[in-house]
């Protein structure tokens, strides 16, 4: 069957095939991107109540009350066990279910089928499939929210035998094994998902789209899938061990426990062979977040500096070097687990062996602005932000990498910001930038500018407030997942700086709301959009502006360029798209 | 109350709307369409990228101003001093790097703002900057990383044989510490043997004896039980499971009493147990063992500048040698109350947040003092059972008398 007919077939979808069921990239992708905003929500909402506590402790909050009840925050003050709790769902959303799932689902599925010019993915079906296997955690992990004994509380990273033992603490009862079911539907979509990414960008790119004219976004998108494939399985192991050792009185992750008056009988097993398991995945998962996030602003800078990316070429080589150099730097979120030292030394060499390529990106997009001719779109200044968090974070990492330093660093606040800031602050602002820059493609309207100018600067001004401060915190000795630091006096200066950083966090929160006002109102009352509003020569700007099923009407279109001839001398106007052939004696690419 | 936050919420949402509705309709006014930019607008978003850099720059010093003496003091031990060396010299390094790429990052967004009729310059790469960026960091993070792991490699090499041993025990939530005794040699523990007073699961001889006789107790009780139970009850089964448990116990128990009559334990009789606070004397290196008893614990003592996660089933290790005494701190902080302090540092419960215990750092005469001032394991094990001796014949004269 070709595909026109494919197509003409599907043209009365009903509500359900075409909203709900639906097999298309693009309304998978928008099925992402809203789950995710609807997780990052209450995310968000929960990092604030935490941080009541934090500049107020021990006070009464009557939203404290409000959201979590009598059992969780009587008269108002928040329960250390709830505390912990939050902080862990926290994490485990933004890291998973936003910056994750919500992040590449939503882009990789607008972008591999658009930019690449193809029909669609490779599989409609498990694309459709990830999308659900997402749902279906999402709603676990949201049910979990609400258990007798509270939600998984041990941190995002559930180290056993905390996690394993619900004698430990509630958080390690019903909460936690909803936690890991959640986790595996999570992984399982992941896969789902990653594969067919994989398989798309490897085999439906249109005539003329050789490897070397692809657009960043894809080269991003292709090493993160390829990452989560690696790693996901991992993971996943090491969830159903932990599930094993809390259901079924197995002794992978424990050995030699004493607790609630008890010698357990399980033993033999490691803890740290759960964290070894962890941080295999761990890692690459940082870079799962991170790459897109480079991907996308790569496009948008160079889009709107009307400037060629600097240094493509150097641009896969880092984006191929990092994804090969995360999968042998994890142990360096084990220096103090009493590992051999000579594995540590091993470890910190290979973590900064990955500043290389870093550094190397954040040059390079730094010279792509030199000598541009930059139109501040609001994507373009989540951009430019996401280039400085992205440098401010790495560069606390090579602190971190170094064994000797993080001996005395390691669960300190320190990390907290290194790790916000090199990878919360940066996707996040590349995601904003993403949706600001695609939103005319995904809804075929444009959101409202000035809003956008306002939600970028008090979230970046209220980003900085919030993390950077930290650093400090962690230079001090204070360590992370603390209640309150008021049984310390030494901390006791502190008290006005949490303050602060609390004050950021309800001005950066509550800056959301212009951002979900101006996207839904947009939506539906937005200006209608032209075909390319931003000038660019990637292949989903010559889409319709209404969607329809299989992406061009007639021939899929042939790509003749890469996608970076931006102010390309001799052309009359400043870009030149990628399905414009080349003129004769023309080169093309990086020459 | 919440009426208001809903009405004030309705409000402000039509109030966006209006706002929106304005700006959308002065831009068409202005003849403004998507595609055309405003050179004036869009000149002044460049230049706020200057005033943000200045103002981050800003909040950086004012930080560091501000805050900047309420980090650590001096690292009180040998290594600690390494570490902060190390730790100021990355800092040089990486304060620079931070410097310069956001002046560039801030200076070319605020410069090459887009004017009309005129093109960007079309630079795709630069083989020859490429490589100098790219061997630049290379040749520095080598040097970041050779001075940083051969600080490393001297921390964390072995402890000196005169080191004094000390063992930190984590639990939920406390801190207990155990001096090695006479013989410097900490005496074996598993935790079969914990219980009653035997907190950290010590081995000697009578803890042998102890245990077995009281699980053996134990599984008399129990099957006494279990003959009265209900045949095939939930109850049964209950006390079946609990039976078997005992008896797996009562069987490593009696591993133990073997091996101990082949090769006995390394004495713990002279191991000395403190709680809230221990002492230890400058100048000496001490070589810590850290176990913990339930889930995993991190003990810090940022002032040394250590740390070592405490892992049930496994023994970590990490020594240093103390070089300034709690004393002369308190004079060079200048606060009276200064303490040397080990806390936890890895999330291990609801009480994560209050888990810690006083060091005291002091001359080797204190030291002594202190130490031959704490009881022996042995004494505290007499002393207790002594105690349950006597609570057990007073109850009985109570019972007498009544
Ligand atoms: C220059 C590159 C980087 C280096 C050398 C580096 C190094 C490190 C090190 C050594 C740690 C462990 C600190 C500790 O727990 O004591 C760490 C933590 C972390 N890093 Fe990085 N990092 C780099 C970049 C990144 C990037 C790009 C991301 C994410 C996009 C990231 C995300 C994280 C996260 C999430 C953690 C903390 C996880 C946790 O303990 O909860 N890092 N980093
Ligand atoms: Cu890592
Ligand atoms: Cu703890």
């Amino acid at each position: 069957m070709s595909t026109q007919a494919h197509a003409a077939e599907h043209h009365k979808e009903s509500f359900v095939s075409k909203y709900i069921f639906s097999h298309d990239h693009k309304m998978i992708a928008k099925q992402f991107l809203i789950t995710g905003m609807v997780m990052a929500t209450i995310g968000m909402a929960m990092s604030l109540l935490f941080r009541l506590q934090l500049a107020w402790p021990g006070e009464s909050f009557s939203v404290l009350n409000f959201f979590l009840g009598d059992k969780w925050a009587p008269d108002g003050v928040l329960d250390p066990n709830m505390y912990l709790a939050l902080g862990t769902i926290h994490g485990t959303i933004m890291v998973f279910f936003l910056l994750t799932a919500g992040l590449s689902g939503t882009f990789a599925n607008l972008l591999i089928p658009l930019q690449i010019g193809a029909r669609d993915m490779a599989s409609g079906f498990m694309n459709m499939l990830s999308y659900w296997g997402f749902f279906i955690s999402s709603v676990i992990m949201v049910i979990s929210l609400f258990v007798e004994s509270g939600p998984a509380s041990a941190g995002w990273t559930v180290y056993p035998p905390l996690s394993a033992l619900p004698q430990a603490m509630p958080g390690s009862g019903l909460g936690m094994t909803l936690w890991l079911v959640s986790m595996v539907f999570f992984i399982a979509s992941q896969l789902i998902g990653g594969l067919n990414y994989i398989v798309t960008v490897i085999n439906l790119r249109t005539k003329g789209m050789k490897m070397t004219r692809l657009p960043l976004t894809i080269w991003a998108i292709l090493v993160t899938a390829i990452l989560g494939l690696l790693s996901f399985p991992v993971l996943f192991s090491a969830a159903l061990l932990l599930l094993f050792d809390r259901s079924f009185g197995t002794a992978f992750y424990l050995s030699d426990i004493y607790i609630a008056g008890e010698a357990l009988t399980q033993t033999g097993g490691s803890p740290i062979l759960y964290q070894h398991l962890f941080w295999f995945l761990g890692h690459p998962e940082v870079y799962i977040i991170l790459l897109p996030a480079l991907g996308l602003t790569s496009e948008v800078i160079s889009t709107n500096a009307r400037k060629p990316i600097f240094g493509y070429r150097a641009m896969v080589g880092s984006i191929l070097a990092i994804g090969f150099l995360s999968f042998i730097v994890w142990g360096h979120h084990m220096f103090v687990t009493g590992m051999d030292p000579f594995i540590g030394a091993v470890f910190t060499f290979t973590t900064l062996l990955i500043a290389i390529p870093s550094a190397v990106k954040a040059f390079n997009y730094i010279t792509t602005l030199w000598k541009g001719n930059i139109r501040f779109t609001p994507a373009m200044m989540f951009s430019i932000g996401m280039v400085s968090t992205f440098i401010s974070g790495g560069l606390t990492g090579i602190i971190l990498a170094d064994s000797a330093l993080d001996i005395n660093l390691h669960d300190t606040y320190f990390v907290v910001a290194h790790f916000h800031i090199v990878m919360g602050l940066s996707a996040v602002l590349a995601m904003f930038a993403g949706v600001y820059h695609w939103f005319p493609k995904m809804y075929g309207r444009m959101m409202n500018m000035k809003l956008g100018y306002a939600h970028f600067w008090l979230t970046f001004i209220s980003g900085y407030g919030v993390f950077f401060p930290m650093h400090f915190f962690g230079l001090a000795g204070v360590p992370r997942r603390y209640y309150t630091n008021s049984e310390f006096p030494m901390f006791d200066v502190f008290i006005d700086l949490n303050i602060l950083v609390t004050v950021f966090a309800i001005i950066g929160g509550f800056a959301q709301l212009l951002f979900f006002f101006n996207f839904f109102y947009s939506m539906v009352r937005g200006p209608k959009a032209s075909q390319n509003p931003w000038k660019s020569n990637t292949l989903e700007w010559t889409t319709p502006v209404e969607h329809i099923h299989g992406n061009w009407p007639g021939k899929l279109p042939e790509v003749h360029r890469w996608a970076y001839d931006y102010s390309k001398p001799g052309k009359e106007d400043d870009f030149v798209p990628q399905t414009v052939p080349l003129e004769e004696g023309e080169k093309d690419g990086e020459h | 109350m919440n009426f208001l936050i809903i009405l004030l919420s309705v409000l402000g949402l039509i109030a966006l709307i209006q706002l929106v509705r304005v700006f959308e309709i002065t831009g068409k006014l202005r003849g403004n369409n998507q595609d055309d930019i405003d050179f004036q607008e869009n000149k002044l978003r460049a230049k706020l990228w200057l005033l943000f850099g200045i103002a981050y720059f800003g909040f950086f010093i004012w930080l560091a101003w501000e805050y900047g003496d309420d980090l650590l003091p001096v690292a009180a031990s040998e290594h600690g001093a390494v570490i902060d060396n190390v730790l100021n010299f990355n800092w040089v390094i990486l304060i620079i790097a931070f410097v310069l790429t956001h002046v560039l990052l801030f200076y070319f967004a605020s410069k090459y703002y887009w004017k009309p009729n005129h093109k960007a310059d079309f630079i795709t790469h630069s083989t020859k900057l490429e490589l100098i960026w790219t061997t630049f960091p290379a040749i520095v993070l080598a040097v970041i990383v050779i001075y940083g792991l051969s600080a490393w490699n001297d921390i964390t090499d072995d402890a000196p044989e005169d080191s004094i041993n000390i063992e930190l025990y984590s639990k939920q939530f406390a801190w207990v510490a155990r001096y090695a005794g006479e013989d410097n040699k900490l005496g074996e523990a598993n935790y079969n043997f914990i219980g009653g007073s035997n907190q950290l699961g010590l081995i000697t001889p009578e803890t042998i004896q102890e245990r077995k006789s009281s699980l053996e107790d134990e599984v008399i009780n129990i099957e006494a039980n279990l003959a009265n139970a209900p045949e095939g009850g939930a109850k049964e089964e209950e006390l079946q499971e609990n039976l078997d448990k005992k008896k797996r116990q009562l069987a490593k128990i009696k591993t133990y009493e073997r091996q101990n009559e082949v090769d006995p334990f390394v004495n713990a009789d002279d191991d000395k147990i403190v709680n809230m606070e221990f002492h230890i004397p400058v100048d000496q290196p001490v070589n810590f063992q850290f176990r913990s008893q339930d889930v995993i614990h991190s003990a810090y003592m940022p002032h040394f500048r250590a740390q070592m996660n405490c892992v049930p089933g496994a023994k970590t290790r990490f020594h240093f040698t103390p070089t300034i005494t709690t004393e002369e701190m308190r004079e060079k902080t200048g606060n009276d109350e200064f303490n040397y302090l080990l806390y936890c540092n890895k999330i291990c419960g609801a009480a994560h947040y209050n888990m810690q215990m006083t060091i005291v750092v002091e001359s080797q005469e204190d030291y002594e003092k202190w130490l031959s001032e704490q009881s022996t394991f042995t004494s505290v094990e007499t002393a207790q059972s002594r105690e349950e001796e006597k609570e057990v014949s007073e109850e009985e004269v109570l019972a007498e008398k009544n």
